[in-house]
């Protein structure tokens, strides 16, 4: 069903690096862009770049209390400051203070938030919404910019296995995750492609704001639906890796009957799942603690609806 | 050359975990240490002990806890008088020290074998102090034939003895096991694939070595460590303000020319290489030599003789 959608102008937009300390793409552009914004300038539009965790980025490590990538829930966004928070919750209040409140109409339009991975995913937006017809837009118009670069759309609405991000506190959230790359590394391609898509995700802004109809469209998306944990013995270390069939094989298809593990003497554990599926974040680093050896996606597709801004 | 005799490798230590987060060694001392549990330990001519280097490290998955424990084995340090609250690693470094070595002794360990992972693409690079230590020239050769699915190569630190740092050094010989690309913190069934058969063919060239089996001479190419390169850096900040180009980054051992790209600057310059000879790149890239100041190492490439080995009769 097609709608037109008509919406305000974006007028604060901000781009999160170092939400995890380690991963490198995001922090260095955000610096970049903090010494000299020429880059990010667009007119209409305040584009406010940001490290949004900068204990953790001096350390060269993902975190120091706790993920600040899971901590902006309602819960911990409602407490009071305190100085015995772990310093991410800390991190959160004041984060959702200047870039939110979270759900308000004071908090910024849009915030892109930059991540890289060791998975083999390429260049991945992430949105958190099916329905956000802004965000839909934006991506259609990222991925025909970028192309031949082929850039995958992950949207989470899983109940369970979505989580509270940083970018939430606004009004369109858009993970930027971009791979493989290790931690604390720095990729001149990698590096390269998060700035490529970020020039075309201004763009889209400064389009939309001049007065730019986006027609109806399609994207097609993978959207989360399963998480898969390593094999692990009754004491919880894990006893096999991820199959040399799957490694590396983000957004391909895994089979009932495909190789997904091999244990350490030999054997191969084989994808007892009832249908075709999707797999990506495949073997990221961070996910070993979070029992995670990789997440299962369905392919589909979403409509977007016509938008086009309202001046006030 | 004459065949060299030389006393039985009959006392051998694997590593793994020296850094926390270098994870195939981690798992592969786990699974050896497994398998010594389970299995009936045959009379061989080699007896072999694993260690968890750095078992807080491990446990936190990380590189170090306090400082880098495999720059923790200088003289200066194992003979340090250590106080109450000393760094973790160097109190270990002490302990390795006298469960492996004293390192100098007659009860050290005949071959010390330390395990790592690098984020560079290194394949499985053996590294050793020296040029002419045979045995492990040997165990090169020996590998390179017995290994094909990833490049099998030495590199030499071009050290003496009395220099030396790193954990392997306590053993009358070591050998360091390296191989990536492999991001900290992830273990792929690839790269383990490697270092298993690594270390598995290392020992089995060990037990032929001590039953006395006669292995002839050859030609080996050895890459030689000549200085490191450090990032271009802000001269206030300190902070780096180019990347590894992209037509050096993944080509560790290919040749690097004078006048070939190296870096390039977050405006888009190109720096090249500004050398005065050809020199082979090791190390492109590894994470955790950005806090060290080192984009990466450059080395030179030679070919050595290396004579045929046999066990010393009793």
């Amino acid at each position: 069903m097609s709608c037109e959608v008509s919406l305000p102008e974006v007028k604060k937009v901000a781009i999160f690096g170092g939400t995890h300390g380690n991963e490198m793409s995001g922090v260095t552009l955000v610096n970049l862009w903090l010494k000299n914004r020429a880059e990010i300038r667009r007119s209409g539009v305040e584009v406010q770049p940001f490290i949004t965790n900068p204990r953790a980025v001096e350390k060269c490590t993902r975190y120091i209390d706790t993920d600040l990538n899971r901590a902006f829930t309602p819960e911990n966004l409602s407490k009071q400051e305190a100085d015995d928070h772990p310093y991410e919750i800390k991190r959160a209040l004041e984060i959702n203070q200047t870039f939110g409140p979270k759900g308000s109409s004071d908090a910024y339009d849009v915030i892109f938030d930059l991540h890289n991975t060791t998975s083999n995913m390429g260049c991945t937006l992430i949105l958190e919404s099916s329905q956000d017809h802004f965000n839909l837009q934006m991506v259609h118009y990222i991925k025909q910019a970028v192309a031949p670069m082929t850039c995958s759309v992950l949207v989470n609405e899983h109940p369970f296995l979505q989580y509270s991000t940083s970018r939430s506190v606004a009004k369109h959230p858009i993970g930027l995750e971009v791979g493989p790359q290790p931690q604390g590394v720095l990729r001149s391609n990698i590096f390269q492609s998060m700035r490529l898509i970020l020039r075309h995700a201004l763009d889209f802004i400064e389009l939309f704001n001049g007065g730019m109809v986006f027609p109806p469209c399609m994207v097609d998306v993978h959207q989360v639906t399963e998480r898969v944990d390593y094999p692990r013995d009754t004491n919880g270390n894990i006893t096999a890796m991820v199959h040399p069939n799957l490694q590396d094989c983000d957004w391909e298809p895994l089979n009932p009957g495909d190789p997904m593990f091999l244990t350490f003497d030999g054997r191969t554990v084989e994808y007892k799942g009832g249908n075709t599926v999707y797999p990506t974040f495949i073997n990221e680093a961070a996910y070993y603690e979070k029992q995670q050896a990789f997440v299962i996606t369905k392919r589909g597709t979403l409509t977007a609806g016509q938008i086009k801004v309202t001046k006030m | 050359m004459d065949t060299v005799r030389l006393p039985s490798v009959t006392r051998v230590a694997i590593c793994g975990g020296t850094h926390g987060n270098e994870l195939s060694g981690v798992y592969l001392v786990r699974e050896l240490q497994k398998r010594e549990r389970e299995t009936q330990q045959e009379a061989e001519p080699v007896s072999v002990v694993t260690v968890l280097s750095n078992p807080r490290a491990v446990q936190q998955c990380r590189r170090y806890t306090e400082m880098d424990l495999n720059r923790c084995f200088t003289s200066a340090i194992l003979s340090k008088q250590l106080e109450v609250g000393a760094l973790y690693e160097m109190e270990r470094a002490q302990e390795l020290n006298k469960i492996l070595g004293p390192r100098g002794s007659a009860t050290a360990m005949d071959l010390v074998c330390d395990l790592h992972n690098t984020t560079a693409n290194m394949g499985l690079c053996l590294i050793a102090y020296s040029d002419d230590n045979w045995i492990s020239l040997h165990v090169l050769k020996y590998l390179q034939r017995e290994i094909q699915s990833v490049p099998v190569r030495l590199v030499d630190l071009g050290m003496t003895r009395s220099e030396a740092y790193s954990l392997e050094s306590l053993g009358k010989h070591g050998l360091s096991i390296e191989v990536g690309p492999q991001p900290h913190g992830v273990l792929r069934a690839d790269i383990f694939s490697a270092m298993q058969d690594g270390v598995r063919s290392m020992l089995d060239w060990i037990r032929r070595f001590n039953s006395g089996t006669f292995f002839q001479g050859g030609e080996v190419d050895v890459y030689t460590m000549v200085r490191s390169v450090d990032y271009p850096r802000d001269p206030e900040t300190g902070s780096i303000t180019a990347i590894i180009h992209p037509q050096l980054q993944d080509r560790d051992f290919c040749v690097l020319r004078p006048g070939d790209p190296m870096f390039l600057s977050f405006t888009g310059e190109t720096q090249l290489f500004e050398g005065e000879e050809p020199l082979y790149p090791i190390f492109v890239n590894e994470c955790a030599y950005y806090e060290k100041g080192i984009a990466l190492w450059l080395t030179r490439l030679r070919k050595v003789q290396i004579p045929p080995v046999q066990v010393q009769a009793d």
